[in-house]
């Protein structure tokens, strides 16, 4: 069965990058021991990180929850198998390159006890769309493309706007990574279901299954699973094999041909996307009553011995998945959690995988580090700029550090796709370039509303003071009254008595 | 195990500026076969003199400048402008006026401008103008195509070289026994002298469109400009620009007076026009940047041609014109600047 490709929306620029899916998706998705060790951070997500709720040295078991989120924006966090909690403390985290953050250690006892199954367990058909949002945030579910925003906010500022279509994302266009892909192909069922979920929950009547052209296989099986459930609301739209298809904007550019405003979210154009994973992940805790506690992970590139994909607990260590995966080849040199395209390069291997945590790629180093020309205004980066940017003027205007120009010229609206560095002649690092540009902006922003701040601060201050001086005045004015009044007063009383004396 | 952080994206780039400007220099090859088979080996030595000096002034400049000569040379730019002088050069022209034009080129157009990526004005038509103002009757030495029926006369190797290095021609030649008018010096004094289209196309030195000859190293130009674009080392938006800024006025005023007024056709074949639709026009640091912009500047140049050569004191305008868009480059820039995704028009165009 194949899938339709109707009314798709065209998509400016990208590129058509060698995939190098093959060695990743040649054998199934292998199940990854639980570990020793598990170390979960605390903040795996968008938001506030979460809090502890687990004291050292207490015996906690699978699904149970660690920490619970605070703050308005967050996601628990739960033991991903049986153990005892050893330490809360800080340790090299891939969201920050490898430098440290807090988090919870288990030592696992080996017998994956999970926690007892919730009472009140209920069918999601018979369940209030808001009860079901409530239940999603408990289960630690949060968006599995890589943004880790926490999906049950979402969905509830979903529900605040009319929306149309809910868009599964299994578009997974970066080069390399293939867990979507592999999901589909073996769970498309969970992925549908998690679609109905995701549906009820946000009272959302249509939903589109987004699948690149390059993955006949997944598209078959959700084919497959879609006819076995009969569920005439959601369609399977494929869509063309072009990085960066898979953005969230672009793919609601692409399936449903609209355009999300600058500065807005998809839910402005009446869709709300959610990761094929997410939807799975959604479906396991819901109706398989298992939270957010492993996921399936890429491991690939030329510096690993045997690309494969792996079910792993959240808090194993990549060293570990890596030596799952046969070790390194002599050839890694640098190791990237996420794609090649937007991934994070980080220092050391002794980092957990979290839930963001879609690929652990080891690569050769890059065949040429040629220096950096100037910019010969080719405009290669423009024409596959997804945006329809103009990278040449806004690097000419990051270097010259022109605020109001690169405004105009729309830098924040760079999504840092990496499709411009990889076509520049010159070998400029223009999205490193941007990043940085895009700092400088939010300093200068910061700066502003600090001196801004200052300014209100100083002119309260004199308005006080003027305040404070007005009624000194005032009080001296009523003073001076109060005494002229008590001098007329005396007065007359002297003029009283006088004339009292003058009439005797 | 430790590693080195990177900045994403991972993948290195394909391409260089290097290997850009070499494919431009691959592309232009065929059309220096030609020009020397039918105009003799004079263009061999403009080539080398002006590589020379576009070296020795790159090279110069960069340490000037504090750089290493070898890192900017290795970008091959100064080659390409040295090739594109060589070609606007007429095949018999004295070392100091090509060394001249290379120099003016490399050093005031490209360095003083800031190099590479910052001048505003395309160098080889800045030291091309140059030396056209400067030494009139050394650019005038043109010679008739090595073609059987026609009447030419070339100078051998050695006389070439002598004449390249002296000025001076060999005993018993004079300069009017073997210049010729170009086709469209032809054409231009042709009708200063009231003849028809017609009567002056008739003379021996005419081809199909334009002259013959010339018409040959067009279409190895426009050979060479195709490859490019397959190769997508130019995109299609100057070139077509150029054409069509050619053609539109030229069409006009020929169905108005096909009499007074040449065809499209030979002021395509003619001249420059292929060389600059393909290879001076499309010089990205000069041009403007946006496909629209890009289209808009093209035809800039292409009109101004034509209007140059139909209305101007000179012969072909190429030079003139692309120099008069570079002014205009910044114009164009900031009123074709694409919408950009999500945005109202209104947004990108407000400054």
């Amino acid at each position: 069965m194949s899938a339709p490709t109707f009314d798709l929306g065209d998509l400016h620029g990208g590129l058509r990058l060698p995939g190098n899916k093959l060695q990743s998706t040649s054998g199934p998705i292998r199940q990854m021991p639980v570990p020793a060790q598990l170390v979960l951070p605390i903040a795996q997500h968008a938001g506030d990180p979460a809090n502890p709720v687990v004291g050292i040295g207490e015996r906690v078991r699978k699904g149970q929850l660690l920490a619970d989120c605070s703050g308005t924006l967050g996601a628990p966090v739960h033991a991903s198998s049986s153990g005892r909690v050893a330490a809360i403390e800080p340790w090299p985290v891939s969201r920050r390159h490898g430098d440290s953050a807090p988090c919870i250690f288990i030592e696992t006892d080996g017998e994956d006890r999970a926690i007892d199954a919730r009472e009140h367990a209920q069918a999601f058909d018979q369940m209030t769309p808001d009860a079901l949002r409530t239940e999603i945030l408990r289960g630690g579910i949060v968006g599995l493309g890589g943004a880790v925003f926490p999906t049950a906010q979402k969905l509830t500022q979903a529900t605040t706007s009319e929306l149309e279509y809910l868009v599964l994302n299994g578009v997974e266009c970066e080069p390399y990574i293939s867990c979507d892909d592999m999901l589909m192909r073996e769970h498309a069922k969970a992925v549908l279901i998690g679609a109905q979920i995701l549906m009820r929950a946000t009272g959302i009547g249509q939903c589109i299954v987004a699948v690149e052209s390059d993955k006949p296989d997944a598209i078959q099986q959700l084919g497959e699973s879609l006819a076995a459930l009969d569920d005439s609301r959601i369609v399977i739209k494929q869509v063309p094999t072009i990085y960066p298809s898979g953005g969230e904007d672009q793919l609601v550019q692409l399936v449903v041909n609209r355009e999300v405003p600058s500065g807005g979210l998809p839910t402005d154009a009446g869709c709300l996307v959610q990761n094929v994973g997410t939807a799975a992940a959604v479906h396991n805790w819901v109706v398989e009553n298992e939270p957010l506690i492993s996921r399936i992970c890429t491991i690939t590139g030329d510096g690993v011995s045997e690309p494969m994909n792996v079910v792993a607990r959240i808090g194993t260590m990549v060293a570990d998945i890596v030596d799952f995966a046969g070790g390194y080849t002599d050839r890694a040199e640098q190791l990237i959690i996420g794609g090649p395209m937007t991934g994070r390069s980080v220092s050391t291997d002794r980092v957990p995988l979290v839930k963001a945590t879609n690929c652990i790629l080891a690569l050769s180093a890059p065949p040429s580090t040629a220096p950096e020309l100037p910019c010969i205004r080719c405009g290669e980066c423009a024409a596959v700029c997804p945006i329809q940017l103009q990278p040449q003027a806004i690097f000419w205007h990051a270097c010259a550090d022109n605020e109001e120009q690169l405004r105009v010229h729309g830098l924040t609206d760079c999504i840092e796709c990496g499709c411009c560095d990889l076509v520049c002649p010159s070998h400029i690092p223009l999205t490193a370039d941007f990043r940085k540009a895009k700092a400088r902006i939010r300093e200068l922003a910061d700066e502003k509303a600090r001196a801004e701040r200052a300014r209100i601060r100083f002119e309260a201050r004199g308005a006080r003071l003027e305040e404070q001086n007005r009624e000194r005045e005032r009080e001296l004015a009523r003073q001076k009254q109060t005494a002229r009044q008590a001098g007329a007063a005396e007065i007359a009383e002297i003029l009283k008595r006088k004339r009292e004396k003058d009439g005797d | 195990m430790e590693f080195e952080r990177r900045e994403a994206p991972y993948i290195a780039p394909q391409t260089s500026v290097a290997s850009i400007m070499r494919e431009v220099l691959l592309a232009l090859s065929p059309a220096a076969v030609a020009h020397v088979w039918f105009f003799g080996p004079g263009f061999v030595f403009n080539l080398l003199v002006a590589t020379i000096f576009c070296v020795i002034g790159e090279a110069a400049m960069a340490r000037a400048r504090g750089r290493k000569p070898e890192d900017l040379l290795s970008d091959y730019s100064a080659v390409v402008t040295a090739a594109l002088i060589a070609f606007a050069m007429p095949s018999l022209t004295p070392w100091w006026v090509t060394a001249t034009a290379a120099l003016f080129a490399i050093v005031v157009a490209k360095h003083l401008y800031g190099g590479l990526g910052f001048n505003l004005f395309n160098p080889a038509m800045v030291g091309y103008v140059v030396v056209l103002v400067a030494f009139p009757t050394a650019m005038n030495v043109w010679v008739a195509p090595r073609i059987g029926d026609i009447d030419y006369q070339h100078l051998g190797i050695v006389q070439s070289l002598v004449y390249l290095l002296t000025g001076a021609f060999p005993d018993g030649i004079t300069v009017d026994a073997i210049s010729r008018a170009t086709p469209l010096d032809s054409m231009k004094t042709g009708l200063n002298d009231l003849r028809t289209v017609a009567e002056i196309r008739s003379g021996p030195l005419m081809g199909d469109f334009g002259g013959r000859g010339w018409e040959w190293i067009g279409n190895f130009l426009g050979l060479g400009g195709i490859w490019l674009l397959l190769r997508k080392i130019i995109r299609w938006h100057i070139p077509a620009g150029v054409m069509a800024g050619i053609f539109a006025p030229a069409t006009l005023m020929f169905l108005a007076g096909a009499d007074t007024h040449p065809s499209p056709l030979f002021h395509w074949f003619s001249g420059a026009s292929i060389l600059c639709a393909f290879f001076i026009a499309t010089d990205p640091v000069t041009a403007a940047a946006s496909p629209k912009g890009r289209f808009i500047y093209g035809f800039g140049i292409g009109f101004m041609t034509w209007a140059i050569r139909t209305w101007g004191a000179y012969a072909d305008g190429v030079a003139f014109a692309v120099l008069l868009l570079n002014m205009a480059v910044p114009l164009i820039d900031r009123y074709t600047r694409p919408r950009i995704v999500g945005h109202e028009r209104e947004d990108t165009a407000s400054e």
